[in-house]
């Protein structure tokens, strides 16, 4: 484990801590959080007949630089009403929620950045400070439009949550730990044995369980969108009618800071769906490593499927971004309570059942 | 103690990314419900109807190119409608043959924008782009033909300008056969997606009765279920001669006259316009189209009130002539003006995010409300 | 019940299809063309920027008349016999020095309604697009090719020219009324010139 090398290399536990605390944060989230951006606009384009970036570098790869350039160097326009503490407060908060949550994210056999036992839960609760920026930012920005965009954001965030858990509750129950590590590693090697198809224990178990996996699958990645404020759930960010929401008063490197957030919450979400139902860093055709037999080999492969895996579904996001118009603010409530809390309590039940009695 | 509530006042400016044009609507909500909208319109007046009096006729046309931008065929051809009739001019066959095609064609360039600016209002990016793709087809038609891609100059009183370029009849048969695949491709990716469905059916609900006594034309009136076209009840020019059908709102999706119904006829008028278009193809004849165009012209004393089917409902000119060179009045009875009118019957009662859908799907262009 | 499990089926079904469409397109060459790099080839009718033969102006007027924006502005001085301006390209003499041809391309409005009146077809637009100017006064094209002195020049001779035909038509017209009053004298004298002088 990192966390072993990295102590003997220095000798202090507490350097050791700090240093694989901020390994994940700068060699891969803010790279991510700058390719995402730039792999938005490439796919949006793509889709639709056209090219997409094209001029700063080739075929535009050094787009994402030139506009976090343009951003930091903006004038940070405070209007004088504005409330400035919570002004302020607000992109540090959202940024640290979306951040945090990658502290309990196995990137590979050989590194998680804090081994807790609470794994998944600590991911929800630390993406619930998202939350309390949103409403901060909205309040500060004295600004009608920007606080009805808070408000249904706060709205919609928290029902989301709901189906959210129920659908981790039901992982836990058949899993029995909450520790996304352990998780990840009990679906062992090949892509049968992935949680989606009904995890590695072979039984009627597994094959009942099928069928009830892929739908709280669909119900945790429509939830988890909807939890990052992507279309077709994005009312606080909708362009067409209040003007950027929540975020139109910020400029400068706070936007930025927003801006790369929610890229990154595209991430850690996926993360955890892959982790959960898709085996997190396992292969799903066995390692090269094994069967050259180079041991060193395998933490990065398992790196590969899992940064392959996440990536994956953050094009699925940006896919279903740009194919689907948005719901309105009734109809979004009504989904997530009419529609997935329903189906998320009957497939705890019946999983549930499946587990004590088969 | 009884709670005093007061109405909140929002105001969708000027500017604003969803009206489609300078126009500052007024919403008086009491939470998120709307009482009432009123519009603000004038931004874009630009006196065409005081100005075309300084004007000879054949010089008013650029002007009324520039009332309605995004069907400037349409309101060219109601112009030499009125003033044919005026003068008693009898054009040449394969004058009216283009006039109809290069119509049609404008209705279906018309609708694309009409589509692809309401679903990007709705949320839906990709068809904005698919439809603005199938229009620079029929932009690249018409600049072939008159030099221009969005204020011709080319239906004139008495003939047309120029005469359709050697390729223009093939290149035509192309674009229809390249587009009815991408009209499917359309309906695939927004007019039957449920989310947009859920967005748009029963919301803005148009009974038939109200909108006949709005004065309501064109395909908001049809939508509603009345079937009233006229190209069917009124002829003007050779319609009479093509076979096509008119399509009805019939509440498939929620109720009859809804937002869906009005955005669902257009879709279907762009099928008819392509059929219109197919059976105007093969029945050009060969012909001069610069014989009946007078010299000067100079109609008799007189006035006339003629009315052709813009993509957006019923176009009509007035126009007085008192024996000289200039007009001396042209009064304009353009649709989207009184389309608009109906808007706050239209929104009592939604939410504001409701607004912006119903806005949209009344389809109306700025240039034509002021003119 | 039912209609429940039925908006649910529909909703997903729709999102697939709509999902289809996205990704087939993600493999469609691209529409675009990077512009500035790669110009789009225009028709041949296209009409953008006016361009003005002046070799073949013959200074009629009809295309400042039959502009609706009133952008053409055109000053003309008649020629004086024994000036030679030379053919138009079809054949017509000119017989107008031509001293302002102003044409302001910001009010044009790009109708066309001047190209078709023009006797010689010297005025039509080109198929140039690209002529924005820092300064609004550089939008006023002018074509005129004579000089400023050649201008005054004519303008000059035009005037002694007509100064010249004044003064001749003034003498021509002094000596006819003297001729005429000459000729009124003779005939009036003529009764009074024969002498009464009788010799017998």
């Amino acid at each position: 484990m990192i966390y072993d090398w990295l102590h003997s290399m220095t000798g202090s536990a507490i350097a050791a801590a700090i240093i694989q605390s901020l390994l994940p944060l700068f060699i891969f989230i803010l790279p991510f959080a700058l390719f995402a951006v730039l792999l938005e606009r490439k796919v949006s384009g793509h889709m639709q007949d056209r090219l997409g970036p094209m001029r700063v570098g080739y075929h535009g790869i050094f787009q994402t630089i030139a506009d976090i350039i343009k951003l930091i160097q903006k004038e940070d326009i405070v209007a004088t009403e504005n409330d400035r503490r919570f002004f302020d407060l607000s992109p540090i908060l959202v940024f640290a929620g979306s951040y945090a949550a990658f502290a309990a994210i196995p990137f590979s056999g050989a590194f998680i950045g804090s081994n807790i036992d609470l794994g998944i839960v600590y991911i929800i609760a630390v993406t619930g400070l998202v939350v309390a920026g949103i409403l901060m930012g909205g309040w500060a920005s004295n600004n009608k439009y920007s606080l009805l965009g808070a408000m249904r954001a706060a709205a919609q965030i928290i029902s989301y949550e709901i189906p959210t858990l129920l659908i981790v509750v039901t992982v836990i129950m058949i899993t029995g730990t909450m520790n996304l590590f352990t998780i990840s590693e009990w679906q062992t090697q090949y892509f049968w044995n992935w949680l989606i198809l009904g995890g590695p224990v072979f039984g009627t178990a597994k094959l009942l369980l099928i069928p009830l996996m892929i739908i709280s699958f669909l119900i945790i990645f429509l939830s988890t969108l909807a939890e990052v404020n992507r279309t077709p759930f994005d009312i606080p960010e909708a362009e067409s009618e209040l003007v950027s929401g929540y975020h139109t008063e910020y400029s400068g490197m706070k936007f930025a800071m927003f801006f790369l957030a929610e890229y990154a919450n595209m991430f850690a979400v996926s993360a955890v769906v892959a982790t959960l139902f898709f085996g997190g860093f396992q292969s799903p055709v066995g390692y090269l490593g094994n069967t050259f037999g180079a041991k060193w080999l395998i933490p990065i492969e398992q790196f590969f499927w899992f940064t392959s895996k996440g990536l994956f579904f953050v094009f699925v996001q940006m896919w279903l971004r740009w194919t689907l118009p948005r719901f309105r603010v009734d109809q979004l409530m009504a989904f997530c309570w009419k529609y997935l809390i329903p189906f998320a309590f009957v497939i705890l039940i019946l999983v549930g059942l499946i587990t004590v009695l088969i | 103690m009884a709670l005093k509530t007061e109405e909140m006042v929002l105001n969708m400016g000027p500017q604003h990314p969803s009206t489609h044009g300078v126009l500052r609507l007024e919403l008086v909500l009491d939470g998120e419900l709307i009482e009432d909208v009123i519009p603000h319109i004038g931004y874009l007046h630009r006196c065409f109807e005081k100005h075309s009096e300084a004007m000879t006729y054949p010089q008013v046309i650029p002007y009324t190119d520039r009332m309605d931008y995004l069907a400037s065929m349409y309101n060219e051809f109601g112009y030499a409608v009125a003033m044919e009739r005026l003068m008693n001019i009898e054009v040449p066959e394969r004058v009216q043959y283009i006039r109809v095609i290069m119509g049609e064609f404008q209705r279906i360039a018309s609708h694309l924008v009409a589509l692809g600016t309401y679903g990007a209002d709705i949320g839906a990016f990709t068809p904005f782009l698919f439809c603005f793709r199938d229009r620079e087809k029929i932009l690249n038609l018409f600049e072939i033909t008159c030099g221009a891609r969005l204020l011709y100059n080319y239906i004139w009183i008495g003939g047309v300008s120029h005469d359709l370029h050697p390729d223009f009849i093939r290149l035509a048969r192309e674009f229809i056969i390249e587009f009815r695949p991408n009209l499917k491709e359309l309906n695939d990716l927004l007019t039957f997606n449920q989310i947009f469905i859920d967005r748009t059916a029963n919301v803005g609900i148009l009974p038939a009765e109200t909108a006949i006594n709005y004065g309501i034309t064109g395909p908001n009136l049809r939508a509603s279920g009345v079937n009233w076209d006229l190209r069917r009840n009124d002829p003007y020019s050779i319609y009479d001669k093509f076979e096509f059908e008119i399509p009805i709102g019939k509440g498939e999706k929620g109720t009859t006259g809804d937002c869906w119904d009005r955005y669902y006829m257009r879709v279907c008028e762009m099928e008819e316009s392509l059929k219109i278009i197919e059976q105007a193809l093969d029945q050009i004849p060969e012909g001069d189209v610069s014989s009946a165009i007078p010299k000067r012209v100079k109609p008799p004393v007189g006035q006339i009130y003629a009315r052709v089917e813009n993509p957006r409902g019923e176009l009509g000119y007035f126009i007085i002539s008192d024996g000289s060179l200039n007009p001396y009045r042209i009064k304009v009875r353009a649709p989207s003006f009184v389309n608009l009118e109906v808007l706050g019957e239209l929104c009592k009662g939604h939410l504001v995010a409701d607004v912006v859908a119903i806005l949209g799907s009344i389809d109306i262009v700025l240039g034509e409300v002021d003119r | 019940m039912k209609d429940y499990i039925l908006k649910f089926w529909q909703g997903l079904i729709t999102i697939i299809i709509g999902m289809r469409v996205t990704f087939r397109h993600l493999f469609v060459p691209a529409v675009t063309i990077q512009y500035p790099s790669v110009k789009p080839e225009l028709p041949e009718r296209e009409r953008n920027r006016l361009y003005v033969n002046m070799d073949d102006c013959i200074g009629c007027d009809q295309c400042a008349r039959a502009c609706p924006v009133d952008c053409i502005d055109i000053e003309t001085v008649k020629s004086v016999p024994g000036d030679d301006l030379g053919v138009t390209s079809n054949g017509k003499k000119k017989a107008l020095w031509v001293t302002k041809f102003d044409i302001d391309i910001a009010k044009c409005c790009y109708c066309q309604l001047c190209v078709f009146p023009c006797p010689t077809d010297c005025i039509y637009m080109t198929d140039v697009y690209e002529f924005s100017e820092f300064e609004r006064e550089n939008l006023v094209y002018d074509f005129v090719t004579l000089t400023e002195e050649e201008k005054v020049e004519k303008k000059k001779n035009f005037e002694e020219f007509t100064i010249k035909k004044e003064a001749e038509k003034a003498a021509a017209a002094k000596k006819k009324a003297e001729e005429e009053a000459a000729k009124k004298k003779e005939s009036g004298d003529q009764p009074g010139e024969k002498p009464p002088d009788n010799k017998e």
